[in-house]
């Protein structure tokens, strides 16, 4: 069975900008990367040994040392705590004998914590050897340590019947749910794949597909919101040998799930708008990035591609026009949310760690090996399939005047219908906790956006989703008021930001673990009033980090503050204005400790 | 024709060749923007942030943004230097930087800019984090306290046939410098000696060597940080 390492080499030519491929495979074959395959893929790849290092300590799933036999990672976002997350935890320590971050002495089964996997919507959940398991309770965990006990394969191990839609496919065989709650173009059935290739790029030129898709308005959905056409004009107009357009579906942001619904139900419509785009900016190969939490689609998507290549959707002379050749790939990423930046994105995918690049030169002039790309959300790209067919100005009508079209939202948290909704822009908060079934009169807060976007309350459920006034990539995390929402939400986010940081900015390497410092010490009733100024203060110099996540790191602490100052004052003594910080017992101790001495306070 | 874009710095008229990064360009007009992680004559990363300008009023990296016509810097702001001063803050509070008893002290660029930005006690509390010396390499020692992440080894030590010697392990707070075992290993004395040269404070120091300038005639003891560019 197993492959040999020369093999998993020799698989990707040799190539050194495919060592996170090399890697993916050594982990999951072998469960772990032994320093001496470390060492060979250096020599094989003719790079230093550090360099493998480099890159293969950065990912969360890759391991120099044993997960286990079966690898339990357990999400941890504020959600899946919210759905009952604890219970399920402590089963899983009690039943196996082990913390979490251990493996089983007999090497059976590993414990992890793991950033938000994109199931928001069915928490608590865990990836176990890559498989998803969905809705957990304490029942359900002894059942898979059973199963487990048992010597059962994974894919042996559901016990629900599988999801709804494609999820049952025979490649993909997951209990995950789609949940889709609302359709609207991207989500409507109504989509003979293939059609704007055959149809209608034949009749237009790349400059005419661009300017159609300026006219439609439409706006990133990754989360920035930049103008497509435009982004697509300045790739178009870049000098370069060659041209790249990658999708981003690296969905890290935590409460955000719709991608995963799109590459599960409509993945040929994203392909399609990634061929579009390729002949719009003049580019021949396609890199959709993936994050490993999805690994579980991978077979199902290849087959995709290779069913579009065989229609002569992808590959030479598509569509029948001559000399347009286009063709894409799947890149899986390894666990780490900075890699949903778009040229950390390009670094993972050549091999590196997620590092983001500096801004400028920008992705559309020197992006994947130097050369123009585009890298566009996976959303964005399902859109111009439609704005194509339809025209521009029909998907302008949709929206509002700054923000046309329509939007994914993924919904979790207290309501009783978590899911992917597709509304108009311009949707307001109000109209979306109805629409999910949140009990109004219960509801404190809603997070917009996700970690990096804002906590606001029940004053401000009247905004609207918009780029003009909320922002948003398309997450919403509903919170009642049975919630400690500085615990269960603010610490949880700023605890994200902590784990995720790339490290490289002294700003986003520490500052967000200096705030859950200050967080803690005010949830301890040890804060003053100058605590929350210097949260406000501290999180303002964050905004010189070098990409989003440095620059948002903050947001939750600092938006929480704006909009629920009290939650802070209540918590803080009032009748101190001045703290040293110091605590003399503790150093007394602990000075005591290393002298060996005992202490004598009195 | 002429490859000369003009530009503001604080009001100021500046002008420079195009393509120039904001900081070197602010040299040559005698303007001096503070820098740690940048080395002149190696690629610039953007990595400790005390560069920081407002370019169009969003905060930039000037060590890695290059001068654009027209381009209006704001660069000397009480607001601008309480943030480059929070930065050096932070970067003495996450490692452990004893300079009295540092081999650097006088030659470090860290404590430098703390002298210049009057740094006294920072407002962020000291994490006093558990580090290890790492004394593996023949030729140089490598204090993991001292360490401020810069990058400047990585980017600038190669090895004869461009590979890489240093690199970065982990990241986030976990992040550290790692040498190659191998390759740090056969180190030319040149290229040690470059090394320790190219590390902004103590984390890179030589084997069997030290104090051959004494304290109170090192780089900075005498001169403020900066104060080269100013003057002309
Ligand atoms: C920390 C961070 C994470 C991001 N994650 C994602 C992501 O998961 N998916 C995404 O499409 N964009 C993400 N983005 C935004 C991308 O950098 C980029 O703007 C986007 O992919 C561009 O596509 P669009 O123009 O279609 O929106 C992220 C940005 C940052 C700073
Ligand atoms: S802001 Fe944070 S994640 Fe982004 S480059 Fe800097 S350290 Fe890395
Ligand atoms: S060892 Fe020196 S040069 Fe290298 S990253 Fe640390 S401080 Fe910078
Ligand atoms: S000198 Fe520019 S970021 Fe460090």
């Amino acid at each position: 069975m197993a492959t040999n390492v020369q093999d998993i080499i020799t698989k990707y030519n040799k190539d050194k900008t495919r060592l996170m491929d090399v890697l993916i495979d050594v982990q999951s074959e072998h469960g772990y990367i032994p320093k001496d395959i470390t060492k060979e893929i250096a020599r094989e790849l003719d790079i230093s040994h550090v360099d493998v290092e480099q890159t293969m300590s950065f990912y969360h799933f890759f391991s120099e040392t044993p997960t286990g036999k079966y690898a339990i990672f357990l999400n941890d976002s504020a959600v899946a705590n919210m759905m009952g997350r604890q219970k399920v935890k402590e089963t899983f320590e009690r039943e196996t004998g082990i913390k979490f971050g251990n493996v089983t002495p007999d090497g059976a089964i590993g414990l992890f914590d793991t950033s938000c996997i994109g199931m928001n919507d069915q928490e608590p959940a865990a990836l176990i050897n890559g498989r998803v398991f969905t809705n957990l309770t304490p029942f359900r965990v002894k059942e898979i340590l059973r199963d487990i006990k048992d010597g059962k394969a994974v894919e042996e191990m559901y016990s629900a019947a599988f999801g709804d839609g494609e999820n049952r496919n025979e490649l993909i065989k997951s209990v995950v749910q789609n949940n889709i709650r609302k359709k609207g173009p991207i989500l409507s059935e109504d989509y003979t794949p293939g059609i704007v290739i055959w149809k209608k790029l034949p009749e237009m030129t790349p400059e005419q597909v661009i300017d159609e898709v300026k006219k439609s308005n439409i706006r990133g959905r990754g989360g920035a919101g930049f103008p497509t056409g435009l982004k697509w004009e300045f790739c178009r107009k870049a000098a370069g040998e060659k041209k790249y357009i990658f999708c981003n579906a690296d969905e890290g942001e935590p409460g955000t799930f719709k991608d995963r619904v799109i590459l599960t139900e409509r993945p040929k419509l994203l392909f399609e708008g990634m061929v579009i785009a390729g002949y719009a900016v003049g580019a021949t190969e396609g890199i959709v990035y993936v994050r490993h939490e999805y690994t579980y689609l991978k077979n199902y998507l290849e087959n995709l591609l290779q069913g579009a290549r065989d229609r002569n959707l992808l590959g030479k002379n598509i569509g029948g026009i001559e000399g347009f050749d286009f063709d894409i790939r799947l890149q899986f990423g390894a666990g780490a949310y900075v890699c949903g930046e778009e040229s950390a994105l390009i670094e993972s995918s050549e091999g590196k760690r997620g590092e983001p690049r500096d801004r400028p030169p920008f992705p559309v002039e020197k992006g994947y090996l130097g050369m123009p790309t585009v890298v566009n959300n996976v959303e964005t790209l399902c859109s111009v399939v439609k704005v194509l067919l339809n025209g521009g100005e029909w998907y302008a009508k949709f929206g509002t005047k700054d923000s046309s079209g329509t939007k994914l939202m993924s919904i979790s948290g207290d309501c009783k219908y978590p899911g992917v909704y597709e509304v108009e822009w311009g949707f307001s908060v109000k109209d979306i906790l109805e629409m999910a079934g949140a009990d109004e009169d219960r509801v404190q807060a809603v997070q917009v956006g996700g970690p990096s976007g804002s906590l606001i309350g029940p004053d401000e459920f009247s905004r609207t989703l918009c780029f003009a006034d909320l922002a948003t990539g398309g997450s919403l995390i509903i919170i009642d008021n049975s919630r400690d929402l500085l615990t269960d939400i603010v610490l949880n986010f700023t605890e994200f930001f902590v784990e995720e940081s790339c490290g490289s900015c002294s700003t986003c390497r520490n500052i967000p673990n200096m705030m859950k410092l200050k967080l803690e010490k005010i949830l301890d009733a040890r804060g003053i009033a100058q605590d929350i100024t210097d949260l406000e203060e501290w999180g303002k110099v964050l905004k010189v980090s070098r990409c989003g996540l440095g620059q948002t790191a903050g947001n939750p602490i600092l938006t929480s503050i704006k909009n629920f100052r009290h939650l802070y004052e209540e918590k803080i003594q009032k009748d101190k204005d001045y703290d040293t910080e110091f605590d003399m017992a503790a150093a007394v101790k602990a000075s005591c400790e290393a002298a060996g001495r005992i202490p004598n306070l009195n | 024709m002429s490859t000369l874009v003009k530009f503001k710095i604080d009001g100021v008229e500046c002008m420079a060749e195009r393509g120039t990064y904001i900081v070197e360009a602010a040299r040559e007009n005698g303007i001096y923007i503070p820098t740690l992680c940048n080395i002149r004559g190696v690629k610039p990363r953007g990595s400790c942030r005390i560069c920081t300008v407002l370019v169009n009023s969003r905060p930039m990296s000037a060590c890695t943004t290059p001068v654009t016509d027209g381009m209006e810097i704001i660069n000397d702001t009480p607001e601008i230097n309480d943030t480059r001063k929070s930065i050096i803050e932070v970067l003495f509070v996450e490692g452990n930087h004893f300079c009295p008893s540092c081999e650097k002290s006088g030659n470090c660029e860290l404590q430098a800019l703390a002298y210049r930005f009057q740094m006294m006690v920072p407002r962020f509390p000291y994490i006093f984090p558990n580090k290890t010396v790492d004394a593996s390499n023949p030729k140089i020692i490598k204090d993991h306290n001292r360490c401020i992440l810069c990058k400047r080894c990585i980017r600038a030590i190669k090895t004869d046939d461009g590979k890489n010697v240093f690199a970065f392990k982990k990241r986030g707070m976990k992040l550290e410098i790692i040498i190659d075992p191998e390759l740090g290993d056969n180190f030319t004395d040149e290229l040690a000696q470059k090394a320790v040269e190219i590390c902004p404070v103590g984390a890179i120091l030589p084997r069997e060597k030290g104090y051959q300038i004494p304290i109170g005639k090192r780089k900075y003891d005498q001169v403020v940080i900066g104060s080269d560019i100013e003057k002309k």
